[in-house]
């Protein structure tokens, strides 16, 4: 089936600098991906480019099968079937929400469009609010509106930029799933642009880690937790501490203060060369076990409600996150059992050269 | 690098180039619309340029014995001295306004800007029919200390420096108080802090850092005293201004003419680069956003000497001329003069046309820049917002010798025979070449206010270049529109070289009107035509407090 979105090895770059380099991905039909980085990571040059604001430098962007962006040769935005929510919603502020939502529809008669424009508000939940003004409007319902007016014209991609950000914490997860929800429902293929993870997971099928220009992984938002590609994608996403450690042949980990069964990893992953490796400890592979022999010392914690973060001291030197039930409360230097429990080991190569 | 394959794109690839090719055509289009601009206003200063070598043999010794050397002399020691008294004025006056508090402060913040309002030769004429020898002011000293009273001539270089200082120092007082408002109190405190005195803060804190903004106003001052004609005309002092229409409709020689406006044009490319660099360097200089000082008060008798020092400015600038004006327009009444009724239509005719035109051009220029942004644009803007530093009387000359060339040459290439020289074009073309800068700035600065993710969703929205200035570009820049139409209208209203040189035979304004009369001597005739200039003059003061009170209209992100 051809991708809805297809980028063969796209540059993109202004003045020399290439910002985005040799970018592969492909979307099918009716799926939501997601880029995820940094901030400066080329995520939203990428979008633009795939928008058709930016020239490509090299490689090509189709979209629907159709060629619209190669070296030399960009076909511009107004031209590309594709819908875009802006980080500012980008509004027009002389209309009103019902005129900007038919903003796109123009080619349309008078009583089809206005027909559409009363359709598209109510999918997103704002009947009956066609004659408001946008700044009457909340922060939330600007971003509805802005949603509607990017689907009504029906195109072929819809493109979503940082889409969340200018919103409270609370109102950004339970609109962020409302979204993906209603992408689905209307069988819509989107790509967001997000620095957020809980935004990205929340949202996507397939999530792209973008750093430095480069893509580092295109996975499903699990794998990328679990099974991260590099340092880069694990030090990004979640939260985790790198532990310099010694892989056996035998396929187990020793690791400063014990030795780790390499267990449950499928063909997918393999494990990298026996010798020193770097092993990531998510806070969930660290438990907290008052039975258990080995201790650690606690160097900080940080209250979250149900869980207490620990930031513990392993022996060895070593130090680790544990997520620990908040009923376990444990004062600051003492020392509590714990055990690891990884049930797949994430191993690179060290990079260490002496 | 992937070789780019071309192969296996179908029926889709023509398609897609097509469009490809209207986006490059849309931006080729207003680049093009750009430079078109560009050469509309440059055209004449180039013509002029290639005639810097050829007065009239005649002439040229009589030029460069008697005319050149008193020129040169009167037009840089004028500019020095309107330099001087109007950095010390608007400086000083600015300093008092933004530090500290005193009776009338309030009031005088925007009081001050009244001589704006007040056109130069206006309050000239009224300055030597007060102080000339035969006016009251002598008289009566005369029937004090005795008929062989002597005093310094009235109409000297330095009485025009009065007259023009006092004119011009609001463009000082206006850049300085923005200058020393946004340094806010912090850079005083830590100065008054680190031991010292009030008075050495200022001089050594306060008036370095507003040296770039000081400077600019000090440039936009300079400029517009070389560009000045009214006012030296009534001082009978030669300048180049002076000297360039007495060559052309004295001596008629418009190649003498042209001479020495290319001359002033040079001068007017010197100020205008100067000025760009300065702009730049004043950015650096502002940290940050401080809020403005509440200011301290004074104590004792001295806040009186404050309230005294800004109500003489206001007397001396505006209150006094003023009033005499209202008296000389009562005592001469003599019902309704149809002449002035006459000037005063064609006038607001001329203003109107000619602020649709600039307005209408600054939109095109504005959006071309944004639609294709580059080097080539930036410079072309550039030279088509030059007017404001070049003399009027160097443009008009330069319009005109512009205007006979394609006269010459254009009915000979396109078999029609049409003259625009002397016409209605010929001074709309002058006046857009002027005041397209005054128009350009309010529409860009509305312009840089509608964001850019504004523009990239009406793409995405599937509006070309066309459309999006229609109808997201125009609707929102509304009211930057009207503001530059007026301040464009008013300019043009009160302007006096440009109209007196290029106006089509018989198309007097009120400016020309009080040109002929004050000329003439006849002060009472031409102070209602002045009191309507000064009336329409408030209208962009208005403007231009309000636009300092509200802040930037609608607002394109939600507030978060």
């Amino acid at each position: 089936m051809t991708p809805q979105l297809e980028l063969r090895s796209a540059s993109l770059g202004y003045e020399g600098r290439i910002v985005v380099r040799e970018l592969e991905l492909r979307i099918e039909r009716g799926s939501i991906a997601c880029l995820l980085g940094p901030s400066g990571c080329g995520k939203t040059t990428a979008l633009r480019g795939i928008a058709g604001f930016e020239p490509l430098l090299a490689g090509e962007i189709l979209i629907a099968g159709r060629s619209v962006s190669r070296a030399g040769h960009t076909l511009p935005p107004e031209a590309r079937r594709i819908g875009m929510v802006f980080q500012d919603y980008a509004l027009f502020p002389h209309l009103r929400a019902g005129d900007n939502v038919g903003f796109g529809l123009h080619r349309l008669a008078a009583a089809e469009r206005a027909r559409r424009v009363s359709f598209w508000l109510e999918v997103v939940g704002l009947g009956g609010m066609a004659r408001a003004w946008p700044h009457e409007l909340s922060g939330g319902q600007q971003q509805r509106v802005a949603l509607a007016r990017a689907l009504a014209p029906e195109p072929d991609l819809i493109l979503l930029d940082e889409p969340f950000s200018n919103l409270d914490p609370e109102l950004r997860d339970s609109l962020a799933r409302e979204v993906a929800d209603l992408l689905r429902e209307r069988g819509a293929t989107a790509l967001l642009v997000t620095h957020d993870q809980h935004e990205a997971f929340a949202m996507a099928d397939h999530i792209g880690i973008l750093n430095a220009g480069q893509l580092q992984q295109w996975d499903t938002p699990y794998d990328t937790y679990h099974w991260p590609a590099n340092a880069v994608v694990a030090g990004f996403i979640g939260e985790g501490v790198m532990v310099e450690a010694q892989l056996l042949p035998d396929g187990a980990v020793q690791l400063p203060f014990g030795r780790v069964e390499a267990a449950g990893r499928d063909g997918r992953h393999p494990l990298p060369a026996p010798g020193p490796v770097r092993v990531l400890l998510r806070p969930d592979d660290v438990i907290h076990d008052d039975a258990s022999p080995h201790t650690a010392r606690v160097l900080r914690k940080a209250f979250r409600g149900a869980q207490i973060l620990y930031t513990l001291e392993l022996d060895g030197g070593v130090t680790a996150l544990s997520l620990v039930p908040s009923h376990h409360d444990h004062a600051i230097g003492a020392r509590i059992g714990i055990c690891i429990a990884a049930d797949h080991v994430v191993a690179f190569p060290s990079v260490r050269h002496e | 690098m992937p070789a780019i394959a071309d192969a296996g794109l179908g029926g889709t690839a023509p398609l897609a180039l097509t469009g490809a090719n209207s986006g490059e055509r849309q931006r080729l289009f207003w680049r093009a619309v750009v430079l078109l601009i560009a050469a509309l206003v440059v055209a004449p200063l180039i013509v002029l340029l290639t005639r810097i070598g050829d007065a009239d043999a005649s002439l040229i010794e009589h030029l460069l014995e008697h005319v050149l050397p008193r020129v040169f002399g009167h037009t840089l020691l004028l500019t020095t001295l309107v330099a001087g008294a109007t950095a010390a004025l608007g400086a000083g006056l600015a300093w008092l306004i933004s530090r500290y508090r005193f009776p009338g402060r309030d009031v005088f913040s925007w009081a001050l800007l009244l001589p704006l309002a007040l056109p130069a030769y206006v309050l000239a004429f009224v300055a030597v029919g007060l102080l000339d020898f035969a006016g009251p002011l002598q008289t009566a000293l005369r029937a004090l200390f005795g008929p062989d009273l002597r005093l310094p001539p009235v109409r000297s270089v330095g009485g025009a420096a009065l007259v023009l200082s006092l004119s011009f120092y609001p463009y000082v007082y206006l850049l300085c108080r923005s200058a020393f408002d946004s340094q806010g109190q912090r850079a005083m405190e830590a100065a008054r802090s680190l031991g010292l005195s009030r008075r050495q803060a200022f001089w050594r804190v306060a008036l370095p850092m507003s040296r770039p903004w000081l400077a600019a106003g000090l440039l936009l001052v300079v400029m517009e005293t070389l560009a000045d004609f009214g006012t030296v005309s009534v001082f009978n002092v030669d300048t180049f201004t002076t000297a360039i229409y007495k060559s052309w409709f004295g001596l008629f020689s418009l190649g003498t003419a042209a001479q020495l406006a290319s001359l002033l044009l040079l001068i007017g490319f010197v100020l205008a680069m100067t000025e760009h660099r300065l702009r730049g360097r004043a950015g650096y200089w502002s940290t940050g956003r401080s809020v403005a000082a509440p200011g301290e008060p004074i104590d004792g008798a001295r806040r009186w000497l404050a309230t005294a020092a800004c109500l003489g400015v206001l007397l001396l600038a505006f209150l006094l001329p003023l009033a005499q004006l209202v008296v000389w327009a009562t005592s001469g009444w003599t019902g309704v003069d149809v002449v002035s009724l006459r000037a005063a239509g064609r006038t607001l005719l001329l203003g109107l046309a000619a602020a649709g035109l600039v307005v209408a051009t600054a939109l095109l220029l504005a959006y071309a820049r944004r639609e294709s942004p580059g080097r080539l644009t930036e410079m072309a803007a550039r030279l088509a917002t030059l007017g404001y530093a070049i003399p009027g009387a160097v443009l008009a000359v330069g319009v005109f010798v512009a205007l006979t060339l394609a006269d010459r040459v254009l009915p000979a290439l396109t078999g029609v025979d049409w003259r625009v020289g002397g016409t209605l074009v010929a001074i709309l073309l002058a006046y857009v070449a002027r005041f397209l800068a005054v128009g350009f700035g309010p529409v860009e600065a509305g312009m840089a206010r509608i964001g850019r993710s504004l523009d990239d969703a009406a793409r995405v929205l599937g509006a070309g270049s066309r459309r999006r200035l229609l109808r997201i570009h125009l609707p929102l820049l509304t009211p930057s529109l009207f503001t530059a139409a007026a301040l464009v209208l008013v300019d043009v209203m009160k302007e006096m070289p440009i109209t007196l040189m290029t106006r089509p035979f018989g198309w007097d304004t009120l400016a020309v009107r009080i040109f002929e009369l004050t000329s003439e001597g006849q002060w009472e005739a031409a102070a209602l035509p002045s009191l309507a200039l000064v009336a329409t003059g408030l209208l962009p003061l208005s403007l231009l407090n309000r636009q300092a009170e509200t802040t930037p209209i609608r607002r394109s992100t939600p507030p978060t």
